[in-house]
């Protein structure tokens, strides 16, 4: 029974460190494929557009972060995992969804704003300030959903 | 912390002059050129497009003739080269390119003929293997291509497509035309695409077995040679072999031109420098014998630039102050730490001259909030240092790169403080290794509290810094208010703000909510708790009343200021968004962490520490660059956003002086006001 609850804890890790994971790796490809196009017609944007690429890859490692916490609260890590009851194990599940689902969601749709955002610096390069500023924007809600995620977790009595 | 105020600056002067005023203007670079205020003046202005063209075209053909220099005869540059600004040119140097320039064009001119002769080459090369892959399949023929035969005997040359044996043909030749007899096929090459033969006949029949081959596929070569295919060839590659000689002599040519390398980016810059003064030349209103100019000048600069001007020159200097309803461009003069983040405030956009040069107050919170962000001492440390290095190293930076390296550089230092707060040194990099490789484990203390351990209380103290953040912008809101003497719109839109919000913040304080959240249980005397109420009701109701004091209308008054009411869920997510701060700082700890945890999993050892020290560097120069970017884009974000937006507006246009705008080189200069 106790090995049931150290399963749920282990999903949840790998839900928030996947979907985020995923979300990122949508939206970097996503603004990747703008920043591609503007380095063709000027290599010397580079250091720009590559920047705006980045933006969408934090949720990715916001989901890695709370997987982590979660191992470490777990056991996992140090190699003797702890007695989880069912409960338990659901309720961590929980707390890892915030920052696994948003992550997902919002890592795909700040690709989305990083790509228009790289069309900002294709045409006008001095406006980098403001075009960062878009993308940044969907990134509060990941930044929410990962602080949730966080105090839930380390709230969670084990 | 200011924005410089700006005055008029008008020159009249005789036109015989008038080059060498605009170069001695062009050399100072304090004015900014604007004849806007001469527009009807009556005087005509002189058209100088050709002469500008003609700059142009040879400021790019000198950068032509450099982009292929850069080619076949690369500069070693280093990683940093971009940070070094452009080269100090000695007077005399930039005189000696000026007089020369002639020969310079003419040295232009060689290197990009030289370059089209070295594509043309390349290009015959190319066809000519083009040619050589042709004949491949005809290497084994020992008569030419267009070979016909003797008086008696016809030769036809030529293929079938697909995979056809000798044999094949001798059946189809058969079926097709029984009574050819005399003839014979030889197979010159073969592949799975073609085979090539050579037939041979009497010539009376050569028409005749022709047709038949056609019909069975045949076709004549598409290219045809008077000699055997394989002198051809040999002929063909010799002809490669003596191009290929010529590109490596044109190439070396072009390389022996490598030392006027410096020469022409001087004579780039020179031209682009005259196009430029050509442009504001067109741009002045002149008569028979004189001319005017007028522009914006700092004011501070105005008295010096006039004594500088009549003791060189015969001129009327006339300086006024502005017109309310000009706008004058925008110059931020600040101190060092406050104009490091000037950067950052253009990005965003200058203020206009009826607002107020946020800088020193940015400066403050935004060196605050990115090292809290980053918040490791190790961090911090290396960007101090990095930044501190390459200022030293590069005294000639561009200005507004030194500005942001400066920025970083303060940014360092904050980081290094919160690093050593909450105990943060390459993330628990100090704990790991002891443990590890050194068997007992010491702990850096944090001088504060451990953020993981206490999130909840690092969140409140995050939310405190945003209250303080905001309620400052709303402070410069209300100071803006009080210099413009709108003490209605201070009361209204900025007193009875902080009257409401401080009132909130008193209630909740108490409240069960906050005690759960920070477990610190705060009871304010009775007096404090009916002071906050009054606060929140005084500011409330003052604010559903005044709010709306623009209309007449006494609902839409109310509802307007209801409205405005209803915007105290905008300050309640500003504040919220400040928990960024939390996450963000948390985040470079953990990651750290798992870099240390991920490196120390061979255990001690020499093995251990090899694998250690490899997964610690590559880890931590991602950690750090991840984090840097989050840290920037976020502390940007919480002053763009959170903060700007209580008070400012920005749009203010820049300065830009009349001065040389070099691409290459900067001459040195023995003026200077």
């Amino acid at each position: 029974m106790s090995e049931l609850g150290l399963v749920y804890a282990l999903l949840g890790a790998a839900l928030a460190v996947l979907l985020a994971g995923a979300g990122s790796s949508i939206g970097v490809g996503i603004a990747g494929q703008a920043a591609s196009g503007v380095v063709t017609e000027d290599p010397g944007k580079f250091a720009k557009v590559l920047i705006m690429q980045l933006l969408p890859g934090t949720q990715g490692i916001y989901g890695l972060l709370v997987g982590f916490i979660t191992l470490s609260k777990i056991g996992l890590l140090g190699g003797t995992p702890v007695a989880l009851d069912p409960k338990t194990g659901l309720l961590i599940l929980a707390a890892c969804l915030p920052i696994g689902v948003v992550g997902l969601i919002s890592g795909k749709s700040q690709g989305q704003t990083s790509a228009a955002a790289i069309g900002i610096i294709a045409k006008k390069p001095d406006q980098f300030g403001k075009a960062m500023l878009f993308p940044a924007m969907v990134e509060t809600y990941a930044i929410l959903a990962l602080l949730i995620s966080i105090l839930a977790v380390n709230a969670i009595p084990v | 912390m200011a924005i410089l105020q700006m005055q008029r600056f008008s020159i009249c002067a005789m036109k015989k002059n008038r080059k060498a005023i605009l170069e001695e203007l062009q050399s100072l670079g304090v004015m900014e050129v604007n004849t806007a205020n001469l527009e009807e003046s009556g005087l005509n202005k002189m058209n100088t497009t050709e002469a500008r063209q003609k700059f142009e075209k040879n400021s790019t053909l000198a950068d032509h003739a450099l982009e292929i220099l850069d080619e076949y005869s690369p500069q070693k540059k280093s990683m940093f080269s971009s940070l070094a600004g452009k080269e100090l040119v000695e007077k005399s140097k930039y005189e000696a390119v000026v007089s020369g320039q002639a020969e310079l064009v003419k040295t232009a001119n060689q290197l990009l003929s030289l370059k089209k002769k070295l594509s043309e080459n390349k290009a015959s090369i190319v066809k000519k293997e083009t040619q050589i892959e042709a004949l491949a399949p005809w290497m084994n023929l020992d008569v030419p291509l267009s070979f016909s035969g003797t008086e008696k005997v016809a030769v036809i040359i030529g293929s079938i497509g697909g995979e056809v044996t000798l044999d094949e043909i001798y059946q189809n030749l058969a079926k097709e035309d029984p009574e050819l007899e005399a003839f014979d096929i030889q197979c010159i090459s073969k592949d799975k695409d073609q085979i090539c033969i050579a037939a041979v006949c009497i010539r009376s029949e050569a028409a005749r077995l022709e047709e038949a081959l056609r019909t069975t596929g045949f076709a004549r070569p598409a290219l045809s040679t008077r000699r055997e295919p394989a002198a051809v060839k040999k002929e063909l590659e010799q002809e490669i072999a003596d191009l290929q000689g010529e590109i490596k002599q044109i190439e070396e040519k072009i390389i022996s031109y490598a030392p006027k390398r410096e020469e022409l980016e001087i004579l780039s810059d020179y031209y682009r420098m005259r196009a430029q003064k050509y442009e504001v030349l067109g741009d002045l209103p002149q008569s028979r014998q004189t001319f005017v100019l007028s522009g914006y000048i700092p004011a501070r600069q105005a008295q010096a630039l006039k004594d500088h001007l009549t003791e060189k020159f015969d001129l009327v200097v006339d300086i006024e102050d502005l017109k309310e309803e000009e706008e004058p461009p925008i110059l931020l003069k600040n101190n060092k730490v406050a104009g490091s983040v000037e950067g950052v405030l253009s990005s965003y956009g200058l203020p206009q001259i009826s607002e107020f040069d946020p800088s020193s107050i940015m400066a403050v919170f935004y060196i605050f909030f990115f090292g809290l962000m980053l918040s490791d001492a190790a961090y911090g440390i290396l960007v101090f240092a990095g930044c501190a290095i390459a200022l030293k190293k590069f005294p000639r930076m561009e200005e507004s790169m030194q500005k942001t390296l400066r920025m970083f550089m303060y940014c360092g230092l904050s980081t290094l403080f919160w690093g050593l707060m909450f105990g943060g040194f390459f993330g628990d990099a100090i704990a790991v290794v002891s443990r590890v490789f050194f068997g007992h484990e010491i702990v850096l203390k944090p001088l504060w509290f451990e953020p993981l351990s206490n999130p909840m209380k690092l969140l409140i103290f995050c939310m405190l810094f945003g209250v303080i953040h905001l309620f400052t912008g709303l402070g410069i809101k209300g100071y803006l208010c009080i210099r413009d003497k709108k003490y209605l719109d201070f009361f209204c839109d900025v007193v009875l703000w902080y009257c409401f919000l401080i009132g909130l913040i008193l209630m909740l304080l108490p409240s069960q909510i906050f005690v759960s959240m920070s477990q610190m249980n705060i009871v304010f005397p009775a007096w404090a708790n009916t002071l906050a109420k009054a606060l929140t009701i005084i500011g409330a109701l003052g604010l559903l009343l005044m709010s709306g004091r623009d209309n007449k209308n006494p609902a839409l008054r109310l509802a307007l200021g209801a409205y405005d009411i209803y915007n105290v869920t905008g300050w309640l997510s500003d504040v919220l968004s400040y928990s960024r701060l939390l996450a963000l700082g948390l985040a470079t700890g953990v990651i750290a962490s798992v870099i240390n945890k991920m490196g120390s999993m061979m255990g001690g050892g020499i093995i251990g520490a090899i694998v250690f020290i490899i997964v610690f560097i590559i880890g931590h120069i991602f950690n750090m660059a991840i984090n840097l970017l989050g840290a920037y884009v976020h502390t940007n974000r919480l002053q763009f956003v959170e903060f700007f937006g209580k008070f400012y507006e920005g749009g203010g246009r820049p300065f830009q002086p009349f001065k040389s705008k070099t691409k290459y080189v900067d001459i040195k200069e023995e003026t200077s006001l």
